[in-house]
């Protein structure tokens, strides 16, 4: 093979680069909009429902009453409301220490046909430090009225 | 007392650095002996007050000071000592002291050693060290000061984080910080070889060592974290794609694009500015990563501090810093005047393509980790997860992980693909053979199955190079690009072994039942009731057999800590040659039952191991640079020497 010609390859580096980096960027850009999870209060799901099998993030105060484990001990339903929408979830695994009635969660997942959402992981507050982002702006704006709608 | 010790050292190591920068522009300004020659003892100085200073704060954490408001905030005086220890920089002020204390030390320690640069260079290096250095301490001593006052003084502080007390905690963030920051030494040489016009090999050959020791410490604290993230949150994941593992992962890709240009620069004085270039990149990386992390503006179990103030600071220093980093490099980009030519095929080409690829994929994780405050401007929540990172890196680790088994082979300047094929025979047919196999046992799994494949052909092919080589004549920095890149197909053989083949189970049992996950059985003995020094746990005993072998014992424990009051999990490992049993204790169900989450994951530990061995790898590469560099020292020592002699 030939060296490139000595005067141009700079230039043809420095483009092979440009279009290569051009190229990640647009296709970032094309997955972001396609893989991003997009988080939805109840309220959304019912007045703007998502495709089905697109993951989200679903987040609301676990309704009072509505927390049941099914026969085999690792599966759990419960409905997650705000004050205009209620949404039943099912997840199956170990739920987190701080997880329970009355109080915020962040499901990830995924609507199903029925209406039902599945979840595969739920985030619920840590400790007082850590509060997934999303709850801790609702429990400004909607969590008084939600715990009051449900309690 | 201690305390005020601390911030005392704090501002003169402050005023330290603003004397280094000034003296520093003012000697390249009036080339002189005076003030060029303050330069290197002020860094070391400065260097070990910014030590002094972090050991000041260890000592406070050390004796539960309560006092001091950082101590009061994170640590408890029934806290182990280790934990204690930690502390220190467990919290944001904490850890923003150890970022200046590892800048100052790099510094020092550069001042100290480096001889091989042009004195202007080293002076205009040492001045840009200051200059990001002094933001930082602006930063510490006016929003946050780490050894504030507290009045009056509380009974009790209120602990660390439980998360956070783990051993592997009190190593990680220090030997992360040294990979983090010691790029900061890169970033300043780039800085000193455009402000002199002195980008070259030399340039390439000082920088090096550095850049190589910070992206050892930057390898294994990403293999540690993982590792820590791995056994200790319990999720059974070894990668979450985090915004703070993002964060840590950046600045490497960024460093080890780095390390492969810096040694086309200094073997054949090509690809000059790109390498400079890239030596901004890096560490400005850091800077981004910090501005994540420390501004609070992303949800993480990492995030400490969430102060809008700090967020805005930072932000202006990173615009300071890789703004006018930029702007340098713009002004001076022309200078650079274009190195050597290199073919198609040829050792360089691979190096590029490889350097393209770490860049492509850099770009690809910092827009996933940007897009949810982008979208979040536009008041619309997202996030960012596997489903997007799995697949987009890999468009450009795959290509780059295929030419990486060509370009160690290939000769620098001009080579054919001809000559290297032989070499690329068994690698060629273990990835056949690889893919076979692969799609056979995991069917449907697209990247496990590349990763599968790939994997023994990359070792193979990583082994390559030595071919017709006398092993005893082979140098240490050979060895190191060997085990180096062993190590990345090892890791990626675990990667896709854990993903192909992982089984879970999520089971509750009573006390005497029997589970079962992959060839593993296991039964749940009993439940106790275990005590720790700052918490009390039920601990579970788990009976596991693989393969109806004898059984050993596994304690899975669900803790609970009173300060600050909190439960975690703390999962129980079993490592086999082959993999790795993973168990997890959860809740009580309603009907007296336990949760128990098992998973089986083979190979799982080649993750870590491969990460230990590209570290290692560096390790090598890094000792032989030393070691010719010193050889050459005491050469050029002896001609000297031998010279003066014949001259008298």
């Amino acid at each position: 093979m030939s060296v490139i010609k000595a005067k141009h390859q700079r230039l043809v580096l420095v483009v092979i680069a440009l279009v290569a980096l051009i190229a990640a960027g647009l296709l970032a850009a094309w997955a972001l909009r396609n893989q991003a999870s997009y988080f939805y209060l109840p309220a959304d799901i019912a007045s703007t429902p998502p495709a089905p099998d697109r993951a989200i993030r679903l987040g609301g105060m676990v309704e009072a009453g509505s927390l049941k484990t099914a026969p085999d001990g690792v599966t759990v339903h419960f409905v997650v409301s705000d004050a205009k929408g209620r949404v039943p979830v099912t997840f199956k695994g170990i739920v987190p220490d701080l997880f329970k009635e009355g109080s915020g969660v962040v499901a990830e997942g995924k609507l199903g046909a029925d209406g039902t959402f599945v979840a595969d992981n739920l985030l619920a507050k840590h400790d007082e430090k850590y509060v997934p982002r999303e709850m801790k702006d609702m429990t400004v704006a909607q969590a008084r009225e939600t715990v009051k709608e449900t309690k | 007392m201690i305390a005020e010790f601390g911030l005392a050292a704090l501002w003169l190591a402050a005023a330290l650095a603003l004397l280094q920068l000034i003296a520093g522009a003012v000697a390249l300004r009036v080339p002189g002996e005076g003030l060029g020659g303050l330069v290197r003892p002020v860094a070391v100085v400065q260097g070990v007050l910014a030590l002094v200073a972090f050991s000041a704060l260890i000592w406070v954490f050390a004796e539960t000071d309560l006092s001091v408001k950082l101590v009061a905030a994170n640590s408890h005086s029934a806290k182990p000592m280790l934990y204690k220890i930690a502390g220190a920089w467990g919290n944001h002020e904490g850890s923003m002291l150890l970022w200046v204390t590892v800048m100052g030390l790099a510094g020092g320690f550069v001042a100290l050693v480096e001889r091989r640069l042009p004195e202007p260079t080293m002076i205009a290096t040492l001045a840009g060290q200051a200059f990001v250095s002094l933001g930082f301490y602006v930063f510490l001593l006016f929003a946050s000061n780490p050894f504030e006052r507290l009045s009056p003084v509380p009974g009790e502080g209120q602990g660390l984080n439980p998360l956070l007390q783990d051993p592997g905690l009190a190593f990680h963030p220090p030997t992360l910080y040294l990979g983090y920051v010691g790029l900061s030494i890169a970033f300043s040489f780039a800085i000193g070889a455009l402000v002199t016009r002195e980008v070259g090999p030399a340039f390439a050959r000082a920088m090096r060592p550095w850049v190589l020791g910070a992206w050892i410490f930057l390898t294994l604290g990403i293999t540690a974290g993982s590792y820590w993230a791995y056994y200790e949150l319990g999720w059974g994941g070894w990668w979450f794609w985090d915004p703070v593992e993002n964060a840590s992962l950046m600045p490497w890709l960024a460093a080890t694009a780095l390390l492969h240009s810096a040694s086309v620069l200094a073997a054949r004085n090509a690809l000059r500015a790109w390498t400079v270039m890239l030596g901004v990149v890096a560490f400005s990386m850091s800077m981004v990563g910090t501005f994540l992390v420390r501004s609070g503006i992303l949800t993480s179990v990492h995030a400490f501090a969430v102060d809008p103030k700090r967020g805005t600071f930072i932000l202006a220093l990173l615009a300071i810093y890789i703004g006018g980093a930029l702007v340098l490099f713009g002004y001076r980009a022309a200078t650079v005047t274009e190195g050597e030519r290199f073919s198609l095929t040829s050792r360089e080409s691979a190096l590029v393509f490889n350097n393209v690829m770490l860049t492509g994929s850099l770009g690809i994780i910092l827009m996933g980790t940007l897009y949810p405050l982008v979208t979040e401007a536009f008041g619309e929540k997202v996030s960012v997860g596997p489903p997007y990172f799995n697949p987009m890196t890999a468009l450009f680790v795959v290509p780059m992980l295929l030419v990486l088994a060509v370009g160690p082979l290939l000769r620098w300047r001009r080579d054919s693909f001809g000559r290297v094929r032989k070499g690329l025979i068994v690698p060629a047919l273990l990835l056949l053979a690889g893919l076979g196999a692969a799609i056979t046992l995991a069917p449907g799994k697209v990247l496990p199955i590349i990763g599968l494949a790939l994997a023994p052909a990359l070792a193979a092919a990583s082994l390559m190079p030595l071919r017709g080589r006398d092993l005893a004549r082979v140098k240490l920095p050979l060895w190191g690009m060997i085990v180096a890149h062993f190590g990345v197909a090892v890791a990626l053989f675990g990667m896709a072994s854990d993903s192909a083949f992982t089984t879970e189970r999520l089971v509750a049992v009573r006390v005497g039942d029997t589970a079962v996950v992959g060839p593993w059985q296991l039964r749940l003995t009993s439940l106790e009731p275990v005590a720790g020094p700052n918490w009390t746990a039920l601990e579970a005993d788990l009976q596991a057999s693989y393969k109806g072998a004898a059984p050993v014992s596994l304690h899975p424990q669900s803790r609970t800590f009173w300060a600050p009051p909190q439960n975690t999990a703390e999962s129980a490992l079993l490592t086999r040659w082959n993999g790795q049993l993973y168990t997890v204790l959860g809740g009580e169900a309603e009907d007296g039952r336990w949760q128990l989450r098992l998973w089986w994951k083979p190979f799982v530990p080649m993750i870590w191991i491969g990460g230990v061995l590209i570290a290692l790898g560096g390790v090598l590469a890094l000792l032989g640079r030393v070691a010719s560099d010193l050889r050459r020292f005491v050469a050029r020592g002896k001609i000297a020497f031998r010279r003066e002699r014949q001259g008298r």
